[in-house]
């Protein structure tokens, strides 16, 4: 039954070789992490170092070939399309996960398990065709250019909603069952079961969730790059045009040179600085205790 | 009565998501199967992609996908089971490791993008190519590949480990034919998890495998995926719209099929070493 050796009973030579090689393995993959970071610092070393960081914050806007480096614009744009995209799926997301978990049972809810795997598992560069060639063409005909701010928010808000309805359903998964009982004994109605139990009980859970969708929302590329009109400005309208920071280094890493190069290594050092702290939040809330109400 | 208001929001919130869905879904079957076709999959794109086919391109989609699964597959397996069977719970170089593969998951995909391109690209001096493109993505599925593994392999019941003992079976003979048959659902679940990842991926490759379009002789040429092709035909080539919608259906097939068979895949090597 066990073909592999010749004999058993004694440790041969790979069994102790095995375990440095594996160790080697990890700590090599841990060690990436700090190749990673070691690479966007010394690429972005140029425009950061001697307190040039400073000029993102205080330049005037983003005109890279002339030297000026403020991400402003676009760091706000980043933002004002990730609490768009937010107002839109937290209460969506929230709304399905309550659904999935109080309402679906049977049929229903293993359809809509299967759609919001689909919806989780669609690529971003898909999700931004359908915003380019459905909703932008549909917006410019209401208010143009079509391309904006809106648009984003609208395509983000779909690309986000499975990360809230699937974390936020776990964590109203994760309720305990006598509490719920409980509720239903003191003849609560649904809605109060839900509102005024699950919910307090699962906050820290949907918390968490919310903040992970967040991280997402500014790591995002493809679909701010497709649908957001891309031009360097603060955001001042829900149906003007803006960039933000991942959308800009896509767009101009294929010609960035010196400077202009290293600055987009620091605007993505600063994108990986906010959404990883973002996640350790996460992490942090999701890990608080449950009080229970 | 407000009851029962609470449940309509429900109802009609849960329904315009699943609406919207639907009609992004319909939209893309309505437009891609048109032009969707055996020609379509296996001829060359002409004319910057509007006409002709997307062959090239799947071969590249392939081989990058390649390249990253057989770099990733098999460190991230060998570094799940170092961290779930060689280290003690709470020590310390294990915890650095799960510490820096939880970070590494949380980057930004554009982010790796950068990283690829500078440390890849220009640093190891393989240009813009397959094995760029590929390697890059390795490192993005990594974590979440090792991670989902990890929680396979130790959750696999002591029992096993101490029937492996009580054969005299080697430590390294107990991963290969107990442990890792044993873990392979979660391993395919990783591996899912992976296939999504890196078959959706368009911003990491941009700078790292690039945009050539022609069929790919070695893994040193660069060659563009289907997501970037679909980009490509959305953003930068005007009345692309036929072909982007068609090659966008590839994709949710290409990532469909690849799923089944790391389902698969999972379920015979389980059979094949345990039931024997």
């Amino acid at each position: 039954m066990i073909l592999s050796k010749r004999n058993t009973l004694f440790r041969w030579g790979a069994d102790r070789q095995l375990q440095p090689l594996l160790a080697a393995l990890a700590l090599a993959t841990a060690a990436m992490l700090l190749l990673i970071v070691t690479f966007l610092l010394l690429e972005a070393w140029p425009v950061v170092a001697n307190g040039r960081w400073r000029d993102f914050f205080t330049d005037e806007s983003w005109y890279p070939l002339e030297g000026q480096f403020g991400l402003l614009p676009m760091l706000w744009g980043s933002i004002a399309i990730m609490v768009g995209a937010m107002i839109l799926a937290a209460p969506l997301g929230l709304a399905a996960a309550i659904f999935a978990s109080f309402y679906a049972s049977g049929f229903v809810l293993r359809v809509y398990q299967m759609l919001m795997a689909l919806l989780a598992g669609m690529p971003s560069v898909v999700l931004g065709l359908w915003g380019l060639m459905v909703l932008v063409p549909l917006l410019a005909a209401w208010q143009p250019p079509g391309a904006s701010l809106l648009a984003a928010m609208l395509v983000l808000s779909l690309m986000i909603l499975p990360t809230v309805a699937l974390a936020s359903a776990s964590a109203l998964a994760s309720v305990p069952k006598p509490l719920m009982a409980g509720a239903a004994a003191l003849g609560m109605c649904r809605k109060s079961q839900i509102m005024k139990v699950a919910i307090p009980v699962a906050r820290h859970g949907i918390w968490s969730a919310m903040l992970l969708a967040v991280a997402r929302a500014l790591g995002e590329t493809m679909v701010v790059l497709m649908v957001a009109g891309n031009v360097v400005q603060y955001p001042h309208g829900l149906f003007e045009p803006v960039r933000a920071l991942t959308a800009n280094i896509a767009l101009e890493m294929g010609y960035a040179m010196e400077d202009h190069r290293a600055g987009l290594f620091a605007s993505g050092l600063m994108l990986t600085s906010i959404v990883l702290l973002l996640a350790w939040l996460a992490g942090m809330t999701a890990k608080r205790e449950l009080h229970h109400v | 009565m407000s009851d029962r208001l609470f449940e309509a929001i429900i109802y009609f919130c849960t329904a315009t998501v699943v609406g919207l869905l639907l009609w992004i879904i319909g939209d893309l079957a309505y437009q891609g199967l048109a032009h969707l076709s055996f020609d379509f999959l296996f001829s060359e794109p002409e004319n910057a992609g509007r006409d002709g086919g997307i062959g090239p391109i799947l071969v590249s989609t392939l081989m990058i996908l390649g390249v990253t699964f057989l770099t990733a597959l098999p460190v991230g397996v060998a570094v799940a089971v170092w961290l779930a069977e060689f280290t003690r719970r709470g020590s310390i170089a294990g915890n650095w490791v799960r510490l820096s593969l939880d970070v590494m998951a949380g980057v930004p995909s554009i982010v790796y993008g950068l990283f690829g391109n500078a440390f890849f690209c220009l640093y190891l001096g393989m240009g813009f190519s397959i094995l760029s493109g590929g390697l890059t993505l390795a490192l993005m599925i990594l974590p979440v590949l090792i991670r989902t593994c990890e929680a396979g392999v130790s959750s696999v019941s002591d029992a096993w480990r101490h029937g492996a003992q009580a054969l005299g079976m080697s430590r390294s003979s107990a991963i290969w034919h107990i442990l890792l048959p044993a873990a392979s659902p979660a391993i395919a679940a990783g591996l899912i998890l992976g296939i999504g990842r890196a078959s959706a991926e368009t911003a990491a490759l941009i700078f790292t495998s690039g945009y050539v379009d022609r069929m790919p002789e070695s893994l040193m040429d660069s060659g563009r995926t289907l997501s970037v092709h679909i980009y490509d035909l959305s953003m930068n080539v005007t009345g692309g719209d036929a072909t982007a919608h068609a090659s966008a259906l590839v994709l949710l097939a290409l990532i469909l099929i690849l799923t089944m068979l790391a389902q698969s895949f999972s379920g015979r090597w389980l059979q094949g070493r345990l039931n024997v």
